[in-house]
């Protein structure tokens, strides 16, 4: 009994995690509502629902079964579908289709892992990086044309190329950072107008020799040679996509903890994004300290981006991480979702991931649009950001001071 | 009005701010609600704003007893309140800001200025308020800012006026005009409740003065009352509060600044040619009303200011112009004006700001990686040895009172070896038990033989504190005297007339 007690204070208390995990209650719940509203056979239902006896528990049985049919795919196409994965456990086949969605999800979180900590990290400086994206694409490209353009053995090739990729993305943050120092140029701006640069240039790149595929019109580059590709993690034969890019991203997870918790350069980040006087005052360059961090950001926005095209396409063509493929974009609302600190950014990631692969499944077994993913997505995020919403909807006891503690600070500033 | 709480109860989880208050405030009395910095007086006087709903109690207004869901509630019954930072909007002119909420029409919905600028008028003449209605509000010094939230809530018709702190942004001057207007309003038959914990004021101005410690009223005397009763009163023990130096031992110069000439953010030259020396083992005081080029003066000594012209010259080395990191690594400590805007980083912990300007130093940090375990144990030193009243040094700066915070920058600044340290404002806005203990450790700081400058708006400090007396105004030194020159003197020199007898 003392447990429960225990556990039930716990989430009246509101901490971050559980304003996380109600969010995406809420979030469901929203999802949940527009299913309803825009699908035709739930709509139909509940308008005969009222002219009989039993009718409205029909209809109440369709609208269940709907949406509970849309998240079980989402579900079932990013996780695991528990029929199949016993069907493989009895009869020991079939594991490429139980451990498919998994890996789906492990794939495409690997860059947004890399992406998010990179936007995180500037978030801590008090700084806005809406150019990730802009500096994975720099990054893919960089990568791309090392991988294709050099020949070396692989213990040195792949090395190569992925510093190349961070070479790419810092040259990306490296503009805007010297930018808003020696100028003022607000890095807002600077960041969102470079992600347009960094797309015509990579279209450049793709129309050019000598990255462009030998005999082609279309915007398509070579393909990475074997020795610089992150090898699925189960071999070529397993059939699942998940690479060795997941060591980046544990890598870069390790180092963002050891940067922002750890290293003096991180404290003088974090005194710079909580209090930029004080930060003055106490010595702090703030210059060397902006700088710093958009190189940094940069970098590992570069890396996520050769990471992407290393594990999974080894090409790139000029829908490279264009419109909904934005991951420095996602990487952005992942990054507040997690509150800007690597476990929460590799949790976000991974639901966010999730909601991305699921919702794929989702369309393609019920004819929910994809787009309801996206929804699903902005709303949790939403209700992240306004905790005093969650804690309302939900009783919760009074916040404690640092969990109400707004993500971003700076802007402007 | 006549005002009374009754048992006035306010719980925050476990700690209770307000415990069984009992007050009455009678019509034409200016009443002292005295205390130390989280004694409660900010709880007590929100929930008779109705900004907190009190847990047990009652508020009688005229003997009628009354609920105050919110300020609106309490601004309907004639309460109006004066807050220590001023709710004004900066652009907008004073006449703007007093109507705003409850403009003046004419036809069409047109604000009326010209009865706004009457209504102002009126109020002025009437209580000595005096304020041109149409200037910008930011174009106003402070102590005229607060007249226009007094008018504000005069206009409001208010009975009882709150003033929460209403001297901790004034200088002395406006000081003492804000106690005359507080008069005029009393002896027209207006409340007013005054929140303080400046003794000296309290005694001037108040009719009662009721002490409240830990929540707790503990008693109701009249202002005759010595300083030293009240203080005991409000911290529970003896308090000392005059200075205890012994005679400084002045030796060779430490801090030498020579005609420095700095300007400020338009491009004024606020210091205008200082030449200032501090000597090991001595305290200099720089006195002056503020924004007479102190502020400018100090950011410029510690880097953080371009100076213009002149030199600064630390234990006899250049630093001029050098980065902040190179000045306070070459040993020159900085407890700054505004401590929660340059000295603090309110979201971090007391350890991390006990090492907030030393955070690559050994053994806090190695290669670049910090010593988490040392940064902890220093903190805890220095929390135990500078008695800093703190949960644990994990806690976030913000959830220590103002004393505690100004604490744990004095510990940070005086725990790195120094040659000299420069305070500004040391004491603004800390309590008695807080200003004895700062003033103690400045000493301590001189007699361990470093040179100390102080730049102080309130001449109590400069003149208890300081060896040697420098006096500015409008970005020079109008004269360096010694302590035991009388106050009207040093008020001539704050003012630019040279006394008779000072050179």
């Amino acid at each position: 009994m003392a447990r429960v007690r225990g556990l039930w204070d716990r989430y009246r208390s509101a901490s971050p995690v559980t304003i996380a995990l109600l969010a995406l209650v809420l979030g469901l719940v929203v999802g949940a509502v527009i299913i309803i509203a825009t699908t035709p056979e739930i709509l139909n239902a509940w308008r005969g629902a009222f002219h009989s006896w039993g009718a409205p528990g029909h209809a109440l049985k369709v609208t269940f079964d709907n949406v509970g049919a849309a998240y079980r795919s989402i579900v079932t196409g990013s996780i695991v579908d528990p029929p199949q994965f016993w069907h493989s456990v009895t009869t020991g086949r079939g594991w490429t289709a139980s451990l498919t969605p998994l890996s789906e999800t492990l794939t495409y979180a690997i860059p947004l892992v890399i992406a998010s900590i990179a936007v995180g990290i500037t978030f801590q400086t008090g700084l806005f990086n809406i150019g990730a994206n802009g500096q994975a694409i720099l990054g893919g490209v960089a990568g791309v044309a090392v991988a294709t353009l050099v020949h070396l053995p692989m213990v040195l090739h792949l090395p190569l190329t992925l510093l190349a990729g961070i070479a790419g993305g810092v040259v990306g943050g490296a503009i805007p950072g010297l930018l808003k120092a020696y100028t003022g140029a607000h890095e807002v701006i600077v960041t969102l107008m470079f992600n347009y640069v960094a797309s015509y240039f990579m279209l450049f790149c793709l129309l050019s020799t000598p990255l462009q595929l030998p005999n082609q019109t279309n915007a398509i580059s070579r393909t990475m040679p074997g020795g610089t590709q992150l090898a699925p993690l189960f071999g070529t034969a397993s059939g699942l996509r998940v690479n060795y890019g997941i060591v980046v991203a544990l890598a870069v997870t390790v180092f963002a903890i050891w940067l922002l918790d750890r290293s003096s350069i991180g404290f003088e980040f974090r005194v710079t994004g909580a209090n930029p006087h004080a930060a003055r005052a106490s010595g702090i360059n703030a210059r060397r300290t902006l700088v710093t961090s958009f190189l940094i950001s940069g970098g590992l926005a570069g890396l996520a981006g050769v990471t992407w095209v290393a594990g999974t396409t080894h090409y790139i063509d000029q829908n490279f991480l264009q419109g909904s493929a934005g991951i420095g974009f996602t990487a952005i609302t992942v990054s507040l979702l997690g509150r800007n600190r690597p476990i929460g950014i590799v949790w976000g990631s991974l639901l966010f991931a999730a909601l991305e692969v699921g919702g794929s499944n989702m369309q393609a077994n019920t004819g929910i649009p994809y787009d309801l993913a996206t929804v699903i997505q902005s709303a949790i995020v939403i209700f992240v950001a306004t905790p005093v919403l969650v804690k309302e909807i939900f009783r919760l006891r009074t916040l404690r001071a640092e969990s109400i503690k707004v993500a971003t600070a700076g802007w402007g500033s | 009005m006549r005002l009374e709480l009754r048992g006035i109860t306010k719980k925050f989880g476990s700690l209770t701010a307000n415990d069984h208050i009992d007050l009455v405030v009678e019509p034409g009395q200016i009443h002292c609600l005295l205390g130390e910095n989280g004694a409660g007086k900010s709880t007590l006087m929100n929930v008779l704003f109705g900004l907190l709903q009190a847990d047990e109690g009652e508020i009688l207004i005229d003997g009628e007893p009354v609920r105050l869901a919110n300020s609106g509630d309490a601004v309907r019954r004639g309460i109006g309140m004066v807050h220590q930072h001023f709710m004004l909007v900066p652009v907008f002119s004073v006449a703007e800001n007093v109507v705003l909420g409850f403009e003046p029409t004419r036809s069409l919905d047109r604000l009326d200025y010209a009865r706004a600028r009457e209504d102002i008028r009126s109020v002025s003449r009437e209580f000595g308020l005096e304020v041109d209605p149409d200037a910008t509000v930011e174009s106003l010094p402070i102590g005229l800012q607060q007249r226009v939230e007094i008018i504000k809530a005069l206009g409001h018709d208010a009975r009882l006026l709150i003033l929460d702190e209403p001297t901790a942004v004034l200088t002395p001057q406006e000081a003492d005009a804000l106690m005359a207007i507080m008069r005029s309003l009393a002896a027209s038959g207006k409340s007013i409740l005054f929140i303080s914990h400046k003794l000296k004021e309290v005694r001037q101005v108040s009719d009662v003065v009721t002490v409240i410690r830990a929540g707790k009223v503990i008693g109701s005397v009249p202002p005759t009352a010595s300083e030293s009763e009240l203080a005991a009163m409000m911290v529970g023990r003896e308090v000392s509060l005059v200075v205890e130096k012994t005679v400084a031992v002045p030796a060779e110069p430490v801090l030498e600044v020579r005609d420095l000439v700095v300007r400020d953010d338009r491009g004024l030259a606020v210091v205008n040619g200082v030449s200032l020396e501090v000597r090991a083992g001595e305290i200099v005081a720089l006195a002056g009303v503020q924004g007479n080029g102190q502020t400018e003066f100090v950011e410029a000594v510690t880097g953080l200011r371009h100076v213009e012209s002149g030199s600064v010259l630390l234990a006899g080395r250049d630093i001029t112009n050098r980065p902040p990191r190179e000045i306070l690594d070459a040993g020159l400590g900085h407890i700054p004006e505004d401590r929660q805007h340059d000295g603090v980083v309110l979201s971090m912990s007391v350890a991390d700001n006990m090492v907030l300007n030393t955070p690559r130093r050994a053994p806090f940090a190695r290669h670049g990686t910090r010593n988490l375990r040392a940064v902890r144990d220093h903190a805890e030193t220095l929390v135990e040895s500078f008695d800093v009243r703190t949960s644990s040094v994990e806690a976030p700066l913000s959830s220590l009172s103002g004393g505690n915070q100004q604490k744990v920058i004095v510990a940070r600044e005086l725990s790195r070896p120094l040659e000299a340290l420069v305070a500004s404002q040391p004491t603004r806005g800390l309590d008695v038990g807080s200003i004895e203990y700062v003033h103690r450790e400045i000493v301590r700081v001189r007699d361990e033989g470093h040179a100390v400058l102080i730049v102080s708006s309130e001449l109590d400090e400069v003149m208890a504190l300081g060896d040697r007396v420098a006096v500015m105004f409008q970005g020079r030194i109008t004269g360096v005297v010694d302590p035991s020159t009388s106050r009207e003197d040093v008020g001539l020199l704050m003012t630019g007339s040279t006394p008779a007898e000072s050179r």
